[in-house]
């Protein structure tokens, strides 16, 4: 199997063959529960070299910000800081439980009590749990607030969510689990919320409207004030996913323009590692208001004589835990350096590069691909992808990209650019990769014109070519069928077309 | 420090591309009233001072010893190999985020793809999600899979008070947004599998169960799930990955769905996470499985690779409909429960399975010596793993703080806010981690703490 980069840990796998020595039992027998011991416990057998030589193949046929430019929308894929991966090493962080007594922690509280006073003094806010473990975690513990917040009231028939049709999908699946009905508000020609449309739904049974601003069109709502207002004339709360806060740290606080609700997403805004989908962190920040509601234990902290104590506590009308313990502390530490690395002005620039990258990205691609609501953008904006008059389409396009040795954009998203790719450059971007990705750009649409074929093939310098999507949703493989299976033999020994051949290079340079 | 790369004439030069005099003009659609507010943050730092300051963070922290730490409760200090690190440190992986371009993300792809096929072995379970943030989170996930399964003709979810308190809470909190779910069977905080039992109706959705249990004893459910599953109800189990190398997984014994946490798997405590939703569940139930899945497919050229699918359950193309909201994951922590498992073998994980139970028992003999001390007073003849309770003869927070002051180990979780009746029991954790003489010590200061 040596050299073959896509035998799976079964297929390498050696009845027999060992990865670890464990030290012998120092302590006297004890009888096992025959009732309960397993038969077997089929698991891969080998050795750590295998082991090794297995993963690090994979990782080489695996794309991240380090390889190359990701200019994925909507996901902030900045540079992860290194000394902040060794920071959230430090044992005394790590190995840390989190049910330890306070007085052995107060390192972790004081840290976890700071990033929470940042966090809400960023986003304008009066208070922030750091509960949630990502974005859409963060969404659904601000509607329960919502929700919790009007029945506090005893006004329980506010039942409606409105949706910007632009938003992400995680805003009308939130808003279904927290029990409301989600009721889609359309764009104005300026790519903007149709206030009018607002205005209709603004009545008693509105619970609040979810709003991303800069929306995902990197627009900044032009009439937030006024959409604002007319929620909350009507009764209504305002939730701000923060998706989208990398454009405006230090620009605009959501807090002063009204928001009642904001998650934060510290993988996006705050370069802890986005992890191949995760684990992120997604804490919410609220309003005076709701502050009695956030999910919890939050951590609180008293002025004693001695230093101040930190503590955990419970706010007076919680939700609830939405996490078993405190969140993902481990990206509470990443974000905390991060933040302590800025300070208020390097934070600032950070959204200010942000909004320059992805302009001039714009103004250098938008007689080339053409851009739907051209007006000045924040931190990314949507053009349309397909290339007029050849059949290539923006999927193609970015399936090309990738022979360039890009990541491609966000496709086929907001939903209401017909073809749309989501250009998010981030501001760790320097201007001659910027360049080289219009070059890049460019040069596909020539090709879509010389070549369309070609263009539609891509890409064909990656690990694997186009894959069948369409057979992986009907035959469903979901587990290796060359593995054991117990407890009932099921599957057969199908093992697939296997190729060795690792495209070495396939990041540089299109053909 | 700053991570932006521009110098002077880059930026004078994309301002004039865009047609602007200064950075300030990019941002002429926020309201003047609130644009640019003065942030109050301390100033910023460079990395040697970071660094310096982070350390000094880090050390106000009590100093934890792995050896001479029993607190448990859903997060234990286990052994983990080098190469997990190794892997997870490769910048190709974590640097990326969801695999959208399969082309390009084959690497994790084939690593979540084995990772679910190892879960499916462990856990008995014939698919198993990508990722999910922790145990609590999935087994809220898997409650509410059950309750869809119903379409909506049952409420009633059945839930064990020897589950994990914590993850009962979170299965509230996630509930609020079904106002018609009701939770029983948690509430007489003592109560048994046999009253659980009595609960089970035609209204019933699911049983919850964890095993071992929250106290480390394996609860005796044979009847019980014939009971759920004649009831129509789905048999939800949370379980121990650890004890899953030696012992019985629950799907032979019945289960429909499984969760756990992954954080004994390679993944350290990190005061409470980034841990690992385990998910997984009999084939039945795919369509209703909460997160991604990856599936083995072939290329335009034939050759095998995988893809994320069955992506019309989730939230970027089903919006309102979808199974659940679920978008960012866990799947770094599921790389590390793949290279740990992959490490590990069979051999190894079902060793250190082993040493768990030699060790708490060793532990739990020495204890139960003690003047004044008993072991699992509430089931004494029930088999346990790797964690037990003991009664102790004073309070469990005068008893931990002697242990920590006087002999700096980090003794068991005290019982007693989450059971009244169980006030000054404390439960003791024990891992392959834990010497020989580690326990001795132990055994020695909870003497002398109460002399």
């Amino acid at each position: 199997m040596m050299g073959d980069a896509t035998a799976t840990v079964y297929e390498l796998s050696a009845p027999g063959r060992a990865g670890v020595d464990l030290p012998a039992s120092d302590v006297p027998a004890t009888d096992l529960p025959a009732d309960e011991v397993r038969a077997d416990c089929p698991l891969p057998e080998l050795s750590q070299l295998d082991v090794v030589r297995h993963y690090l193949a994979l990782s080489q046929r695996n794309f991240g910000v380090d390889s190359g430019f990701y200019p994925l929308g909507s996901c902030t894929m900045k540079f992860n800081p290194k000394v902040n991966e060794a920071i959230a090493r430090i044992a005394d962080f790590s190995d840390t439980h989190p049910l330890q007594a306070p007085e052995t922690v107060q390192g972790n509280l004081a840290l976890m009590f700071e990033l929470q006073q940042w966090l809400a003094e960023i986003g304008g806010f009066a208070g922030v749990s750091l509960q949630p473990s990502a974005g859409a975690h963060g969404e659904l513990a601000g509607l329960l607030m919502m929700r919790a917040y009007h029945h506090s009231r005893g006004d329980s028939k506010r039942t409606r969510i409105l949706i910007p049709d632009s938003a992400h999908g995680t805003n009308p699946a939130s808003t279904t689990m927290a029990g409301f009905t989600a009721l889609e508000v359309p764009s104005n020609g300026h790519g903007n919320i149709d206030l009018q449309a607002v205005r209709a739904a603004c009545n008693d049974a509105l619970a609040g409207i979810m709003i991303t601003n800069p929306n995902t069109l990197g627009l900044f709502e032009e009439r937030i004030g006024e959409v604002v207002q007319l929620v909350h004339e009507c009764g209504g709360l305002v939730y701000g996913d923060g998706a989208n806060l990398n454009a405006v740290v230090g620009i605009a606080r959501p807090g002063d323009l009204g928001f009642d609700v904001m998650h934060y997403n510290l993988h996006k805004t705050f370069a802890t590692p986005h992890g191949g989908g995760g684990p992120g962190s997604g804490p919410v920040g609220v309003s005076g208001p709701l502050k009695d509601f956030l999910p919890g234990p939050v951590v609180d902290v008293t002025r004693d004589p001695g230093g101040p104590r930190y503590r955990l506590a419970m706010p007076a009308k919680s939700i609830g835990r939405v996490s078993p313990f405190l969140g993902n502390f481990g990206m509470f530490v990443r974000a905390y350096a991060y933040i302590r690395q800025h300070g208020a002005a390097g934070l600032r620039a950070n959204s200010e590069h942000a909004v320059l990258n992805a302009n001039y990205l714009r103004v250098r691609l938008h007689d080339t691909f053409t851009v739907p609501f051209e007006r000045m953008s924040m931190h990314e904006f949507v053009c349309r992808g397909a290339v007029d008059g050849t059949g290539v389409r923006a999927l193609d396009v970015s399936k090309r990209l990738l022979d360039y040795g890009f990541h491609p954009p966000t496709n086929y998203f907001p939903l209401i650019v017909p073809e749309a790719l989501m250009i998010e450059p981030t501001e760790t971007e320097a201007k001659p990769t910027l360049d080289a990705f219009v070059d890049a750009m460019k040069a596909i649409a020539k090709e879509a014109h010389a070549d369309p074929a070609k263009v539609k093939a891509a890409p064909h310098r990656t690990p694997v070519r186009r894959l069948d999507e369409v057979k992986a949703a009907r035959d469903l493989v979901l587990s290796d069928r060359s593995a054991p299976a117990p407890p009932s033999p099921a599957g057969g020994g199908g093992k697939g077309g296997v190729a060795g051949e690792v495209a070495r290079g396939w990041r540089r340079g299109g053909d | 420090m700053s991570y932006v790369p521009h110098t002077e004439r880059e930026r004078s030069d994309m301002l004039a591309a865009i047609g602007v005099d200064r950075m300030e003009d990019l941002f002429a659609d926020v309201p003047a009233q609130v644009r640019f507010p003065e942030l109050n943050l301390p100033p910023g730092l460079a990395e040697p001072d970071l660094v310096r300051e982070m350390h000094a963070q880090a050390a106000r922290n009590f100093p934890v010893d792995p050896a001479r730490s029993f607190l448990g409760g859903g997060v234990y200090h286990h052994f983990r190999p080098s190469t997990v690190d190794y892997v997870l440190s490769r910048g190709e992986f974590y640097t990326s985020y969801t695999q959208y371009q399969p082309e390009v993300s084959q690497g994790m792809l084939q690593a979540l793809f084995e990772y679910q096929s190892m879960i499916c072995r462990l856990t008995g379970m014939e698919v198993s999600s990508a990722s999910h943030y922790n145990c609590a989170t999935a087994l809220a996930e898997a409650v509410l899979l059950a309750l869809h399964a119903a379409s909506g003709k049952r409420s009633k979810v059945v839930i064990s008070p020897a589950v994990h308190p914590m993850y009962r809470e979170v299965v509230k909190t996630y509930l609020r947004g079904i106002p018609t779910a009701l939770v029983v069977g948690d509430d007489a905080a003592a109560a048994d599998t046999a009253q659980l039992k009595a609960l089970i109706d035609q209204d019933t959705a699911a049983l919850v169960i964890q095993n071992p249990n929250f106290f480390g004893q394996w609860e005796p459910i044979e009847d019980l799930v014939e009971a759920v599953h004649r009831a129509g109800g789905l048999f939800i189990v949370a379980a121990d990955p650890i004890a899953l190398g030696l012992f019985r997984p629950p799907g032979a014994y019945g289960a429909d769905a499984v969760v756990a946490e992954g954080q004994s798997l390679g993944i350290p405590p990190s005061f409470g996470g980034p841990h690992l939703g385990i998910f997984a569940a009999r084939m039945a139930h795919v369509r209703r499985l909460s997160g991604h899945l990856v599936g083995e497919t072939v290329d335009a050229d034939g050759r095998r690779g995988y893809v994320l699918t069955l992506a019309t359950r989730e939230q970027h193309i089903r919006r309102a409909k979808a199974t659940s909201n679920i978008c960012t994951n866990s799947a770094l922590c599921a790389l590390a429960a793949a290279v740990y498992l992959a490490t590990m073998g069979t051999r190894g994980l079902r060793q250190v399975a082993e040493l768990c139970f030699q060790k708490s028992h060793y532990a739990a003999a020495q204890i139960g010596k003690l003047k004044g001390f008993a072991i699992n007073p509430q089931a004494p003849a029930r088999p346990f793993f790797k964690e037990f309770v003991v009664r102790l003869p004073a309070p469990t927070a005068d008893i931990n703080g002697r242990l920590r002051e006087q002999h700096g180990i980090i003794g068991g979780y005290d019982l007693g806010g989450d059971y009244p009746h169980l006030k000054d029991h404390m439960l003791i954790a024990v891992t392959e981690l834990n010497t020989r003489a580690g326990i001795d010590q132990l055994v020695t200061a909870l003497r002398k703490a109460v002399t």
